[in-house]
């Protein structure tokens, strides 16, 4: 029986981060994972002949430039590119483009609507004014608002403070950003349908919830408030795919001393007296530490790997009551050769970047009322990359690899399991959709991976496959993440430690919950904070 | 001018009148300026068929404020008190709902209804509390009473104990259809539930803010529901008769058409019918949007708040039923005793959200929800001897309709309403002698009321307390120098609770002292 000073449970983008941390701060950690692989849904697999697959999450943005940067990860060999712009293809047969030059930008949205062309500035300013304030509190822990020790009365004067330094209206602006829908957040500033329905996406990416549900605003901010290089909102590719993040954090978490266990599964975490001895593996081996971080969703942690009488009642049916909702899935493709779309200029820079089929908020709206009913969207809201065009280590020369995000997508078909017939019907739809767009699509399609929820849990071991490892509503987040009382990534026993994105700030490959968390475990373990501090946006 | 006021009230509404009676209290002399025949607004009685009257707009009364009838010496005569709710169902097997209490659902459902309705009227309670306050400011220059006020709602709010601050500040921007399907089993209870957090207003059980709305409506009386004598209308006369006793002049049939300024300040109004009346204070019971963008003019404001006005969300969904009945229908399993209380139709949480999923794309509910009362069982005073009159409020029914109210389309809606109606009582329709359907569309026109809303703007988070109409006007004053709002588009919204127009009036008496 081996004993370590911490075993972090999962190796996904988070589990890395803190592992990482701990392991710097001279702790000896291991890391386990239960597949044979890393990163979790950090992650980019050879699936087929000479094609990697990012084939969960695909775009990077969210990733903190301070642990970047504290972490060595460009040392490590982690590069990130920003991409090119967006595309939404219109059923008239008209597209609407989005670019990184604002000129071009204004140019194109005048195209539609001057107005909109104008609005969209301030559109701008204003969301970038609410990512500002959100960006400050990525790296700190959350106060608990029901405590009264000092430093969480500290932390929630700081946050108030911060507040208040917004000044009188802003303040008021932000409370309705952070409760109001993307829909009507959007109708504040745009008059065109098929730019409200471009922005909009944004809002519920990852979400089971519509564009006109109340609070969608903040899960667009969620999408906002990252940057590629210091272009705040900007998204990128990783070189050779997300799971070089993965790569690169492991080889930073080697560097420092750290273990990495693959094909090592927890089968329970072990509970005396109050307090974690360690964890017992599916294999039977038990792997002792004092500290045990879980890169786990709280349900699979709690539920899963926790015996229910080593929780309260309470604590146990809250987590149970969390939601973490499969809303989304993934077809990922190879294709023999480049598609054609025939609504784009021919060499549009906009290939380089992300493209929707779906054109209006009606259209948005009534894909989410599919949901509700326990099936897939038929005419679904796709996020489609093709990252090969700017990377070409992805796949082999002049072929390329497609990755589609699809919402919505429910982990169970009307309450019971996906059948068969249906997960290959669900993808179909989603090719039928594109080749509507593209009609040499499908003729150059070569292999095709079809991911529900439900796929991506049994892999991956997310609960539903939420990418967010929990929805990111309002009674979900900050001192209410995961739950309330237990925000601060402790557990509910003695040295158990919560470092996944189900926890502040939430999911995407942020490292912000690992890094948090790391700091949480230096401080009850008296060692020196070595965790960055925010870089400010200044 | 004609005549010189201290105050003019522009709407005789609930608020409006009760802000008029609160001022006249203090000594001003107040005129209010009514565009309909009747005083009440949104809170009156109407004979829709001959002989046979109804609520036309509100009809039941849940939070009429403790506070307003105290101070107004208000002696309200009610037909029935703490009405029963029953929830409807097509098998006979109804639920039948009284504050906590909950029969025809199984033990554990029972019970958990009962925790369920103590904390919820626990943090309904505290809200009131705030509903009778003026909204402080957030801001750093903010007066000593605002911090003092802020300071309190933090206060109040930890000394819920650890757990329940917890539940609250969790629950407050959640859905209401998550909490009801972690809790309860019974799929009638789960339907009457969001039924209640969903009436009035542009949302469906599984938006966020529902949790927020049923609140809300729990707020006042903690839910208990009754029936005035006379209908709604009897409410506002009540109201009209303490202000004219304060001294306050009511002149009806005066439709305003615009609030006079001069040099940034008000002096007066004018009248469709081009009078003019002065007073160095107007206080405006109309929703705010009538009141910035038609009565005072965007050119009078500065653009900055006109457009967050022009935010300001009142899509209105809810239509009223009225129903002439020659007897009472049949509903199986229900005594003709008990139809005196109030029914409701929402056989569970898929059905109410089915029914809003339409009104997201300006359509009509194909299965509407509704809410049922028959006055006439508990005050004779509304149907002949014999007959009964039914008053039902359904959802949804957008104001903006696609393709518009015509006829045809409002008698779609109306077959669909009878259609569902007579699944549960199945001869209805040979009980009708007359018949009457106001959209939210009609309440616009009759009403006055932007979108037809009855909040006069979306009770939401986003449009609440601080941000209620909206942010940097939730002191009542607007940026109009002696101009308030005194109507359910402010703080805390709308409901016969008359909490808005006390406010107004408070708020107004404070400035003159400071002065």
């Amino acid at each position: 029986m081996k004993t370590y000073d911490a075993i972090v449970v999962g190796a996904g983008h988070n589990g890395l981060t803190n592992a990482a941390y701990l392991a710097k701060s001279g702790l000896n950690v291991v890391c386990i994972e239960k597949n044979d692989y890393i990163g979790g849904a950090t992650v980019s697999r050879n699936l087929y002949k000479d094609w990697f697959y990012s084939n969960c999450s695909y775009v990077v943005s969210l990733l903190r430039p301070e642990i970047y940067r504290d972490l060595e990860l460009a040392r490590h060999g982690l590069q990130v590119t920003p991409y090119g712009g967006g595309t939404v293809f219109m059923e008239n047969g008209d597209y609407l483009g989005s670019y990184p030059d604002p000129e071009v930008h204004w140019r194109e949205y005048a195209r539609f609507s001057r107005a909109d062309a104008d609005a969209y500035e301030r559109y701008s300013a204003d969301t970038m004014r609410q990512c500002r304030f959100i960006r400050e509190f990525l790296l700190r822990t959350p106060p608990d608002p029901a405590s009264f020790k000092p430093r969480d009365l500290r932390e929630l004067a700081y946050l108030g403070a911060k507040f208040f330094d917004m000044g009188e209206q802003r303040m008021y602006d932000t409370i309705r950003f952070w409760t109001m829908s993307v829909a009507e957040y959007l109708d504040e500033y745009f008059e065109t349908d098929v730019i409200k329905c471009a922005l909009s996406g944004s809002g519920i990416i990852g979400t089971a919830l519509g564009i006109h549900s109340p609070g969608t605003a903040y899960v667009l901010l969620h999408h906002y408030m990252g940057e590629v290089d210091g272009n705040i909102g900007a998204w990128g590719f990783a070189r050779g795919g997300t799971g070089a993040v993965a790569e690169a954090l492991a080889k930073s978490f080697q560097s420092y001393g750290g273990e990495l266990r693959t094909e090592a599964g927890v089968e329970q975490i072990l509970v005396k007296n109050g307090k974690v001895q360690g964890v017992a593996l599916s294999t039977g081996e038990e792997i002792n530490a004092k500290v045990v971080v879980s890169n786990m969703d709280v349900k699979n942690t709690f539920l899963r790997c926790m015996d229910k009488n080593d929780l309260t009642e309470d604590f146990y049916n809250r987590v149970k009551n969390f939601k973490i909702r499969g809303s989304s899935g993934k077809v990922n493709i190879a294709l023999g050769g480049m598609p054609t779309f025939p609504a784009l200029p021919k060499d549009s820079p906009l290939l380089d970047g992300d493209m929707h089929f779906i054109d209006s908020m009606e259209r948005m709206e009534r894909a989410y009322d599919e949901w509700k009913e326990g099936t897939w969207s038929k005419d679904p809201y796709i996020d489609m990359t093709i990252p090969t065009v700017s990377d070409p280590t992805m796949a082999p020369p002049g072929k390329h690899f497609v990755s589609c995000f699809v919402q919505y997508c429910p982990a169970q078909i009307e309450g019971r399991d996906w059948t068969e017939e249906e997960r290959q019907q669900f993808g179909e739809t989603v090719i039928n959709q594109i080749s509507e767009y593209s009609p040499d699509f499908k003729s150059l399609i070569e292999h095709v991976e079809i991911r529900t929820p439900a796929v991506i849990e049994d892999e991956i071991g997310i609960t539903e496959g939420n990418i967010f490892h929990g929805e990111l509503t309002m009674d979900q987040l900050m001192f209410n993440r995961p739950i309330p009382g237990y925000a601060q990534y402790r557990g509910p026993v003695g040295g158990l430690y919560m470092c996944g994105s189900s926890t502040h700030p939430g999911g995407g490959i942020m490292a912000a919950p690992g890094c948090n968390a790391a700091r949480e475990i230096l401080f009850d373990l008296r060692r020196p904070d070595i965790t960055p501090v925010n870089f400010g946006d200044d | 001018m004609s005549d010189n006021y201290d105050a003019i009230v522009i709407g005789a509404g609930h608020n409006g009148l009760v802000c008029a009676a609160m001022l006249g209290r203090a000594g001003k002399k107040v005129l209010v300026v009514e565009a309909n025949d009747q005083v009440g607004g949104a809170a009156i009685t109407r004979e829709f068929t001959e002989g046979y009257s109804v609520s036309s707009c509100a009809h039941l009364l849940y939070q009429l404020q403790p506070a307003v009838k105290k101070e107004l010496g208000l002696k309200l005569d009610l037909a029935s008190e703490n009405m029963s709710t029953v929830a409807l169902s097509a098998d006979g097997q109804h639920l039948r709902i009284n504050s906590d209490q909950v029969v025809g659902v199984n033990e554990e459902d029972a019970a958990g209804y009962k925790a369920f309705h103590k904390r919820m009227t626990r943090f309904a309670d505290l809200l009131n509390t705030f509903f009778n306050k003026i909204p402080p400011r957030l801001a750093k220059d903010a007066s000593k009473a605002d911090m003092l006020t802020l300071v309190q709602l933090g206060f109040d709010i930890r000394r819920l104990g650890r757990t329940e601050m917890q539940e609250l500040l969790r629950l407050i921007g959640m859905n209401i259809r998550d909490e009801v399907v972690e809790r309860f089993a019974s799929p009638a209870l789960r339907g009457a539930i969001s039924l209640d957090a969903v009436l009035g207003t542009h949302l469906g059980p599984r938006s966020p803010n529902t949790v927020l709305t049923y609140l809300y409506r729990l707020a006042g009386a903690k839910g208990q529901i009754s029936q005035p004598v006379g209908g709604m209308g009897a409410v506002s006369e009540l109201l009209a008769k303490s202000a004219q006793q304060y001294g306050a002049v009511i002149r009806t049939g005066m439709p305003v058409k615009s609030i006079v300024i001069d040099g940034g300040r008000v002096c007066g109004v004018e009248t469709n019918s081009g009078e003019t009346f002065s007073a160095p204070l107007v206080v405006s019971n109309a929703d705010p949007k009538s009141t910035i963008m038609c009565l005072v003019g965007v050119k009078n404001v500065e653009t900055g708040f006109t457009r967050r006005v022009h935010h300001i969300r009142s899509n209105g969904n809810a239509a009223k039923l009225h129903l002439a009945l020659d007897k009472l229908p049949k509903i199986d399993g229900i005594e003709d005793h008990e139809f005196g209380h109030r029914f409701v139709i929402a056989p569970d949480e898929v059905y109410v959200e089915r029914a809003f999923n339409h009104a997201k794309y300006g359509e009509t509910s194909v299965k509407p929800v509704l809410e049922i009362s028959f006055p006439s069982v508990a005050d004779k005073s509304m149907a002949p001897p014999g007959k009964h009159v039914m008053s039902a409020i359904v959802q949804y029914a957008p104001c903006k309709l696609r393709g518009g109210w015509t006829d045809s389309a409002k008698n779609v809606f109306l077959q669909s309403v009878m259609g569902t109606l007579s699944k549960f009582m199945p001869n209805i329709e040979s009980c009708v002698i007359g018949t009457e359907l106001l959209t939210s569309a009609d309440f616009e026109k009759q009403l006055h009321m932007t979108g037809g809303h009855w909040h006069h703007g979306e009770l939401a988070l986003d449009q609440f307390l601080f941000t209620r109409p909206v942010g940097g006007a939730q002191q009542y004053a607007m940026p109009v120098d002696g101009l308030y709002l005194c109507g359910a588009g402010a703080h805390p919204g709308g409901g016969i609770s008359g909490a808005a127009g006390r406010n107004a009036a408070r708020a107004i008496l404070k400035a003159e002292k400071s002065v």
